[in-house]
């Protein structure tokens, strides 16, 4: 069966989609996900769909279930390298992905790994000054 | 029936040329031809082509909405849908068919071998075939306009909707008009294309053109912002008039993004959030020798 890969980058793990997903292969790369980001201690996941050109509902929920579990495992997903027709065609399904970040392309979004990276001490400093 | 036809017909092909002429005296007397929009020899060669394909027409069927009329259609088609483009009004259009009737009606009158019920028939044949070929012209008409409209509305919407880009990594889009989800579909295509063209982290939504501010126009908003969020731009409204506030929160319409006041006070924003400042320069000097380097 079709696999993922996922790439260790530092503490981030790299998910770069690069065939049509189908649903076995959305659910194997949540399960796959899961597993890697305890195994490494991950901190950050980013995923890469500037490949991808069809998202259905299901992909759409898939990749807000994998936000929802790595968050719960203190790790930040953010998808990167959407497509404008798959932003339109994921809005028009009333996905907006609420729980997800998003950034333009790989390299922004592993600066934006990094910032949070970086902030949590500050960001806990502000909240208890 | 038929042999309304026949006469009718036969009045066609044997006055032709007086027909013609007479119509086209009509034509001019109405003043068709002015306005420098068609000249006469034009308005002579339309004339012409219409009364043989009529003539030959006649000789076949009578039934104006049958399939022997098909070439006339067209033809009276062809006229009124370049009438509609050079910008003649409705009636100058209709009067291009309405004014073959007395010509018509004049030659049938001149036939001294008709008799009285012949003359009447022919002359309430003649009568109900232009009056359905001039409702022909005037519906082509009427969709030729249409569809002028319909290209200029495709041409304002595209023109409506630039997306500008203020600074690196700022973009701005001064929204003009009501926005529709036609047009938000535009907005949105051109807003997302613009971001992945220039690299933009921040998208300004000026919305100080836009008259009303509804529950839908609003849920458009939110699609496009959403949409923005998707490719990793953060969204900013700005220019929300204070009716409009106003009305939104009467509506109950919210708007969970950032919105500031001004296109300026959305710009300070996306500056500062790109850990970038505007300083005044200390001195004109300064600032010019700066300029030059």
């Amino acid at each position: 069966m079709d696999r993922i890969p996922i790439l260790k980058l530092g503490r981030a793990l790299l998910v770069t989609i690069q065939v049509d997903m189908h649903d076995r292969l959305a659910t194997a790369l949540e399960d796959d996900l899961t597993n890697q980001i305890v195994k490494h201690g991950a901190h950050g996941v980013l995923i890469d769909i500037s490949a991808l050109e069809i998202v259905d509902s299901f992909i759409g929920r898939t990749l807000d279930t994998i936000a929802a579990v790595s968050r719960v495992l203190d790790a930040e997903t953010v998808v990167v390298g959407m497509r404008p027709a798959v932003a339109i065609t994921l809005v028009e399904l009333g996905l907006s992905l609420a729980g997800v970040k998003t950034a333009l392309n790989v390299e922004r979004g592993m600066a934006l790994l990094r910032q949070r990276d970086d902030q949590p001490e500050q960001e806990d400093g502000a909240s208890a000054g | 029936m038929a042999r309304a036809n026949t006469l009718l017909s036969q009045t066609v092909s044997d006055n032709e040329a007086v027909i013609l002429d007479e119509w086209m005296q009509r034509l001019r007397q109405a003043g068709a031809d002015q306005g420098g929009r068609i000249n006469a020899a034009e308005l002579q060669t339309q004339g012409r082509d219409f009364l043989s394909i009529l003539k030959r027409t006649l000789g076949e069927s009578s039934d104006v909405t049958g399939a022997a009329f098909e070439p006339l259609r067209e033809l009276l088609a062809d006229i009124s849908r370049s009438r509609a483009i050079q910008g003649y009004s409705p009636r100058e259009t209709a009067l291009f068919v309405f004014s073959l009737k007395q010509a018509l009606f004049a030659a049938v009158a001149r036939r001294k071998d008709f008799s009285a019920e012949q003359l009447a028939q022919a002359t309430w044949e003649a009568s109900t075939m232009l009056d359905e070929l001039g409702l022909h012209t005037m519906d082509v008409y009427q969709r030729s306009r249409e569809e002028v409209i319909v290209r200029q509305q495709r041409e304002i919407a595209e023109l409506s909707t630039p997306v500008v880009k203020l600074w690196d990594g700022i973009l701005a889009l001064p929204l003009i008009g009501t926005l529709d989800s036609e047009r938000t579909q535009v907005v949105m295509e051109n807003l997302l294309q613009s971001i992945v063209d220039s690299g933009a982290d921040f998208a300004i939504i000026d919305i100080t053109g836009v008259p009303t501010v509804d529950t839908l126009t609003a849920q458009h908003l939110l699609k496009t912002i959403a949409a923005a969020r998707l490719m990793g731009a953060d969204c900013i409204i700005s220019g929300i008039r204070p009716q409009i506030a106003q009305t939104m929160v009467h509506l109950g319409v919210e708007l969970n993004v950032i919105s500031k006041a001004t296109l300026a006070d959305a710009f300070a924003l996306a500056l500062k959030r790109l850990n970038k400042t505007v300083v005044t320069a200390k001195t004109p000097q300064a600032a010019d020798s700066k300029a030059a380097g």
